[in-house]
């Protein structure tokens, strides 16, 4: 279905990405926000919080990120499509709630503008250290997306995306921002509502009798229903069975936690994104992601200049992670050069494609700045010095 | 067995709050002499005297022995995290403010780990009404020390006794700003099903505290007896004072239990507050939010 017109600011603006992020979750029909301010991403709800009175939409600052991260759920329950807004100490501390949001299958956004960790770390500096802990962060196994946007555009755009796919698979999405991604001010284009696509919610339109909250379509996705709709449902984040109630046992536990995986890992190749430049025929292939992607070019640029032969691979999907085509790859390209702004995250991810078929380099960067091109320029050379030895 | 009680209808049902239970769940995971069953049972009775719509009442929990109740009440029904049952209701209430949201839950969960997200719902006045039930003990997890576990009681972090001071709720909740505040023991059934009734119906914030029994865990460490005695402790040791100032209705260990309806008071909701305001600034450009 197309996107309400109500409150689609179409239009050309000269924004920073943070702010895109709040259009582009009103585009995609989030009418409940909740957050807690927290430097870089408090842009976000303060753009919301401007804009949601005066569009029907239900803004509200809460005691802290815990309390964020469920009162979505509890919206999203009621009918609403709903997002919260953190950075690095927050999200940590919606990490049980991620879970539950993936154990109750609630579909909702989690977005998390990166700055330098651990702890208090670098408020006001970027990072790109929250990767690992997007995939892995709630205890337990479940299956999750992550869309790492590297512009102001792409920021509203994927805003919109993560809505639709939290809704195609009744699963939390998280948008992994960075500090620069988020404060960089570009042109965005906001499009006319007729022209956004939105994945509306999976209603279940069937008889009211037999209804079962969690059972799966062919495609491993339930169903949903909200409060006050007459079905008497019940959620909870115990292990259950197809009507929602707790049932303690191993079988029980493999069927609901092997589908939570499956919907994502078996629908991987629709989820799946990521844009290619010159990899094909390519020796050297950078995979990169967020603000660095960007930092990356100059490099590239440089050494294919100097005749390497250097293609960039760039994730928009960090989870799912584009497994095929990475092995693909390493079966011609000599090495993988892989910059981000921590000491190796999404690294292993395409150590583990690899699997030894061909060099994996690391770019490493513990955050506070981005990268100097010169630092991935270098190991690109040396790379192909290696290569020609 | 006489041969009156043979004449009963097997085909009736015997409890008429077994409709506003999922009855194929039961038997529930409460232990014998228990005091949450009954004070289920109090609510289904509420439920039904209260007139309100049912298809439009959720029910939302927390972690813990009282936690469970959300699960076996025919609503749609809410199990969250441990102590967040709140901030879920808030926005299941927010999002949507036809429906009526109950918090049923426990007090650890609910002033220990939830305590953060208890003041601030109580400050924000949002339209829900909570029923905590008091135990003074972790149930759930082997009968830990509470925040409401009285000085010189004993638990099983606490095995040489408890030396905190517990929180008084009423007065808690009642400073927080809920609009409705009482106390009952689930020996009071009638008063607390009263009690219960009239949150419901009440806008805003309300609070309702009910003392239970936890003889597996509370009542037997601490030599109290059974779930029976304890409800006998009750009856003998309860004094209803409605209107008492809740700074006087703190707990001690096995002494006198102050109960009734302490606070009773008309405020603006967080959604009228947050409409009369918007309205004034924004004058006809402003929609009334409603979900």
């Amino acid at each position: 279905m197309k996107a309400d017109p109500k409150g689609v600011m179409a239009g050309a603006y000269f924004i920073d990405g943070d702010h895109a992020c709040a259009e582009g979750a009103i585009a995609a029909g989030c009418r409940f926000v909740a957050g807690y301010p927290i430097t870089p991403s408090t842009e976000v709800v303060e753009r919301i919080a401007e804009r949601f009175p005066l569009i029907g939409g239900m803004f509200i600052q809460m005691e802290d990120e815990i309390a964020s991260s469920i009162a979505i759920q509890g919206a999203v329950w009621a009918g609403k499509k709903a997002m919260t807004v953190t950075s690095g100490p927050g999200f940590s501390l919606m990490m049980e709630h991620i879970g539950l949001a993936a154990m109750t299958e609630t579909p909702c956004v989690f977005v998390d503008v990166q700055r330098g960790g651990p702890s208090t770390g670098l408020p006001t500096l970027p990072g790109q250290g929250d990767m690992m802990q997007a995939r892995w962060g709630s205890h337990g196994d479940y299956g999750i997306i992550a869309l790492c946007p590297n512009s102001p555009q792409e920021s509203f755009d994927l805003t919109i995306k993560a809505f639709n796919l939290a809704e195609q698979y009744r699963v939390p999405v998280l948008l992994m921002l960075d500090e620069c991604v988020g404060h960089m001010t570009e042109r965005v284009v906001v499009p006319p509502a007729e022209e956004i696509e939105i994945t509306p919610r999976r209603y279940w339109e069937g008889p009211k009798e037999g209804f079962l909250l969690f059972k799966a379509a062919q495609d491993r996705v339930p169903p949903m229903v909200k409060a006050g709709d007459g079905y008497n449902i019940h959620v909870t984040g115990l292990t259950h069975d197809e009507r929602g109630y707790p049932v303690m046992t191993a079988a029980a536990q493999e069927k609901l936690i092997r589908r939570l995986v499956d919907k994502i890992r078996l629908n991987s190749e629709a989820i799946v994104e990521y844009k290619e430049d010159q990899t094909a025929g390519a020796d050297i292939v950078i995979v990169s992601f967020g603000i660095t992607s960007r930092v990356a070019i100059p490099a590239i640029e440089q050494a294919r200049r100097e005749g390497a032969k250097v293609g960039h691979l760039r994730l928009i999907t960090a989870w799912p992670f584009p497994a095929r085509r990475i092995r693909e790859l390493s079966g011609h390209v000599s090495c993988f050069v892989v910059p981000e702004i921590n000491y190796g995250q999404m690294v292993r991810e395409v150590e583990r494609c690899v699997a030894g078929r061909t060099r994996v380099e690391r770019v490493s960067h513990g955050g506070g700045s981005v990268h100097n091109p010169k630092d991935i320029y270098a190991k690109i050379m040396s790379c192909g010095k290696e290569e020609r030895r | 067995m006489t041969e009156e009680s043979m004449d009963i209808d097997m085909s009736m049902p015997t409890n008429t709050v077994e409709e506003f239970l999922r009855m194929e769940r039961m038997p529930h995971i409460w232990c014998p002499g228990c005091g949450i069953g009954t004070t289920v049972n109090c609510f289904a009775h509420a439920l039904e005297t209260s007139g309100l719509d049912l298809k439009k009442v959720s029910i939302v929990s927390g972690i813990g022995c009282t936690g469970r109740v959300a699960g076996y009440l025919k609503l749609d029904s809410f199990h969250t995290t441990h102590g967040r049952a709140l901030p879920f209701a808030t926005g299941l209430k927010l999002a949507n403010p036809e429906l009526k949201v109950v918090v049923y839950s426990g007090d650890g969960d609910l002033t220990a780990i939830g305590g953060n997200h208890f003041i601030h719902a109580a400050r924000r006045n949002v339209d829900m009404t909570v029923v905590l039930i008091n135990n003074f003990i972790y149930g759930m997890t082997g009968g830990q020390v509470a925040p409401t576990t009285p000085i010189g009681a004993t638990a099983s972090t606490t095995p040489h006794g408890n030396f905190e001071e517990p929180f008084n709720l009423p007065y808690l909740a009642e400073s927080c700003g809920a609009v409705y505040v009482a106390r009952w023991t689930a020996y009071h059934v009638r008063h607390a099903t009263k009690a219960i009734k009239d949150a419901l119906l009440k806008r805003g914030f309300s609070f309702v505290e009910i003392l239970a029994p936890c003889p597996t865990l509370y009542s037997r460490r601490n030599r109290l007896g059974d779930g029976l005695d304890q409800m006998k402790f009750y009856r003998d040791n309860s004094e209803v004072k409605n209107d008492a100032d809740t700074k006087t209705v703190g707990l001690s260990f096995q002494g006198k239990v102050i109960v009734g309806k302490f606070v009773d008071k008309d405020k603006p909701t967080y959604l009228d507050s947050m409409n009369a305001f918007y309205a004034q600034k924004f004058g006809d450009k402003y929609s009334p939010y409603k979900g």
